[in-house]
């Protein structure tokens, strides 16, 4: 089917004169009331008109830009010839999850960064198309399952239903492979449902993408934790040839200050957790309660921390404080979330650290006591170092924290595997050209190696392990490396 | 998938469920736990393992009603299921001969007690269980500990059975009668486990005690479990549900346990009203 297309062809000069088109959101003031969604999503006629500043480089950059190899360009020219669904389909020839990856990529580290078009007139809005062509498919119920080439008879075991481990199955599927993917918690998503707020992306989507899995024959058994209940050995002894641990993130991480298990401070995982997969937001109707105090600080300045911070609005907070220890440069959030939670209200507290927190007779967080930081020499990730300003302490009340400054990992694999190697960090390790660790046929992506990081990473791996597991079960040998063999990503 | 096969009221509001978990049974050992979830709705709660029936898969857990969730799977009937039954979670006991083993549980904290004197036991350990409750009545799991321990000592806070007393009145005439006691696990109420670490603390017995904080996943990612061990921050789902007790802080245990009591009480009574609605709703019809 074929949006009726009226524009004209244009040449160069016509297409960079198109200004970026905006996706319509939501009004700050009545968006922190809900949890709806905050872009309405491009229009067919914004999406034609974003789609047609495309230049159609000859040698096109965005694509190297792409941890899961898009063909950007392609799908852009269909979308200027009102072709969606199509362009939809190809967009899902190298990426399964479209409508998620178009809504929590960050496009301007990626794709957008490298256009030709960034500098001087703005990138093309890459993600917010292919969010819109994947919601076109969707909710013109044009969702089609691809052919599938006859079975392999190979059997291979995900563990975790998140980015990494749903990138493998839908990659593994299309090659005919049996997939069974196991799940710890009650619903698929991984940190697509547990952590991503319905706000920044709803649940119904990913929903659907998993379902679009399922119709390709990958099992998904949920409530089912890997190690405790079959351990990696025993899937192999029930007939997997491959298995991918793809179980996330793992135990938050706390700074270890005075104070930090008092009531009203969370991590952000069991704050979000608490909101989004058991949707506490909607107590008493839904069983799982969340407190939100009027004061809330968040630490941290990635997108869990504006995640949390936005959801603390919704919930009531009066004064939602971000608080991170650099300044706004360092913060590694993607620019659309720092952008929203500034509409919103969310009031940043720059180069401030916590060093003790101040309970109450009953054990509640009443206040925080911070110090000022100044930037200094740039350290190993290369940003300016935060240093401590002495005697600039200072105490901010709040009733409520939430600490977003990134997780350890998941002990329950790599305790139960033997022969797994982990690094002294719990991550495990393996080859970068392969995602394969220590043990053969064993490979792992996603942040049980990288240590908390993206979705679009977590994909990128799983692209990269689907195409080694495909390889190591059909008994073709692997290529030579591209990558020198290192170890797992340093924190 | 989770389906309740028999349910037995054990005492006023606790109930004795035997859920078919075949797939969890064959793996879980003494000291584990659970995590249940009722329905959609449902908020994950985690529950002790009261028994482990390996031969026929089924899962054997006492649920107390304290509020809406406790109260709305004690009013599932046989044949009903659950939406989730996740598990076996957490580290086993630590199961080793260590000689004589004096395991003691106090009100709901009595079920889990059974699969793990049963395992000492079957380690060769000489096992003494001391099992308390306010009353009589409210005593629980008295025939199925008397026939894995060696020796079954009871109290009652009220003196209506056994030893007028608590718990720890039967242990501390153990430690003061002298006997050898190599190791003790406890689990129970926080005052009561407070209480028992008190007591081995001077003669220094090693005490184990089974927590049972908030969790939400209890798989080792949300951290709601943190306990302080040893001056260090743990996580009761993934290093515990066991720890040395003697190293344990308690109070900021009870504290963090009440963390949600203002919604607790507010889901309950709605519950509790919806209850009675419902059952005039029942009459006005008859």
């Amino acid at each position: 089917m074929t949006y009726e297309n009226k524009n004209k062809p244009l040449d160069k000069k016509e297409r960079i004169k198109i200004p970026r088109q905006e996706m319509p959101t939501q009004d700050p003031k009545e968006r922190i009331k809900n949890f709806r969604e905050v872009p309405y999503g491009l229009t067919p006629e914004l999406a034609m008109m974003e789609a047609r500043r495309c230049l159609a480089c000859p040698k096109p950059l965005c694509m190297s830009g792409c941890p899961v190899e898009v063909n950007i360009p392609e799908f852009i020219r269909l979308v200027t010839e009102g072709k969606f669904v199509e362009a939809a389909k190809v967009i899902k020839k190298t990426n399964a999850l479209p409508a998620i990856c178009g809504r929590v990529c960050p496009q301007e580290e990626q794709c957008e960064k490298v256009c030709i078009m960034t500098k001087k007139y703005g990138a093309i809005a890459v993600g917010n198309l292919e969010r819109f062509v994947a919601d076109y498919e969707r909710t013109q119920g044009k969702i089609e399952i691809p052919k599938l080439p006859p079975s392999t008879g190979k059997k291979v075991a995900v563990v975790g239903a998140g980015p990494a481990g749903l990138t493998v199955a839908a990659d593994l599927a299309m090659l005919g492979h049996k997939v069974v993917i196991f799940e710890a918690l009650h619903k698929p998503g991984g940190v697509l449902i547990y952590g991503i707020p319905e706000f920044r992306l709803p649940k119904a989507i990913v929903k659907s993408e998993v379902e679009y899995l399922q119709k390709m024959g990958v099992e998904v058994h949920t409530s089912f934790v890997v190690g405790k209940l079959d351990t990696v050995d025993e899937l192999f002894e029930q007939g997997f040839d491959a298995v991918f641990i793809g179980t996330g993130a793992g135990l938050p991480n706390f700074m270890k200050i005075e104070g930090e298990n008092l009531n009203g401070i969370y991590s952000a995982n069991e704050f979000l957790t608490r909101s989004n997969l058991m949707a506490a937001y909607d107590f008493p109707n839904m069983d799982t309660p969340i407190f939100v105090g009027e004061n809330v600080a968040v630490l941290g300045g990635g997108n869990t921390a504006m995640d949390s911070v936005r959801t603390s609005l919704r919930l009531g907070a009066k004064n939602a404080y971000i608080v991170y220890r650099r300044s706004h440069t360092e913060m590694p959030a993607r620019t659309e979330e720092i952008h929203h939670a500034e509409q919103e209200g969310v009031q940043f507290m720059f180069l401030t650290n916590p060093v003790k927190y101040i309970g109450d007779e009953n054990g509640w967080v009443k206040a925080m006591e911070c110090i000022k930081m100044e930037l200094g020499e740039p350290d190993s990730s290369g940003r300016r170092r935060p240093v401590e300003i002495p005697g600039s302490n200072f105490v901010l009340p709040v009733d409520t924290v939430v600490v977003a400054v990134g997780n350890s990992s998941n002990p329950l694999i790599p305790q139960t595997t033997p022969g797994l190697k982990a690094n002294k960090w719990g991550n495990i390790e393996v080859d970068p050209n392969t995602q394969m660790s220590s043990r053969p046929g064993v490979f792992a992506g996603g942040d049980i190696v990288t240590g908390g990081a993206t979705v679009i990473l977590a994909a990128g791996a799983g692209k990269v392990a689907a195409r080694a597991i495909h390889k190591y079960v059909m008994g073709i040998p692997f290529d030579e490396p591209k990558v020198e063999a290192v170890k797992s990503a340093a924190k | 998938m989770f389906r309740i096969l028999d349910k037995r009221e054990l005492c006023e509001k606790v109930q004795q469920f035997r859920i078919e978990a075949p797939h969890i049974v064959q793996k879980a050992k003494a000291g584990q736990f659970v995590i249940l979830r009722k329905d959609d709705s449902g908020e994950r709660v985690p529950m002790s393992i009261g028994g482990l029936d390996k031969k026929n898969g089924i899962l054997t857990v006492v649920i107390q009603e304290v509020g809406k969730t406790s109260g709305a799977i004690n009013r599932m009937e046989i044949g009903d299921q659950l939406a989730d039954v996740v598990g076996p979670l957490g580290i086993p006991t630590r199961v080793e001969k260590f000689g004589h083993c004096i395991c003691i549980g106090g009100g709901v904290g009595v079920p889990p007690i059974y699969p793990i004197a049963q395992a000492l036991r079957a380690a060769g350990n000489q096992v003494t269980t001391i099992i308390g409750a306010r009353s009589k009545n409210l005593l629980i799991f008295e025939d199925e500990l008397a026939s894995t321990s060696d020796r079954l000592l009871i109290s009652t806070d009220d003196g209506s059975y056994g030893t007028h007393g608590f718990v720890t009145t039967i242990l501390q005439k153990l430690i003061n009668d002298g006997e050898e006691i190599d190791m003790v696990i406890s689990i129970g109420p926080v005052p009561m486990m407070k209480a028992v670490v008190n007591t081995t603390r001077a003669p220094k017995i090693k005490t184990y005690v089974s927590l049972n904080p908030i969790m939400v996943d209890g798989t080792g990612m949300c951290g709601a479990c943190r306990v302080t061990v040893g001056g260090k921050t743990r996580f009761a789902c993934v290093d515990g549900p066991d720890f040395d007790g003697h190293e344990v802080d308690f109070d900021e245990m009870t504290k963090r346990m009440k963390m949600y009591t203002r919604y607790e009480k507010v889901a309950y009574e709605r519950f509790l009203e919806g209850e009675c609605r419902l059952a005039k709703k029942a009459e006005e019809l008859h």
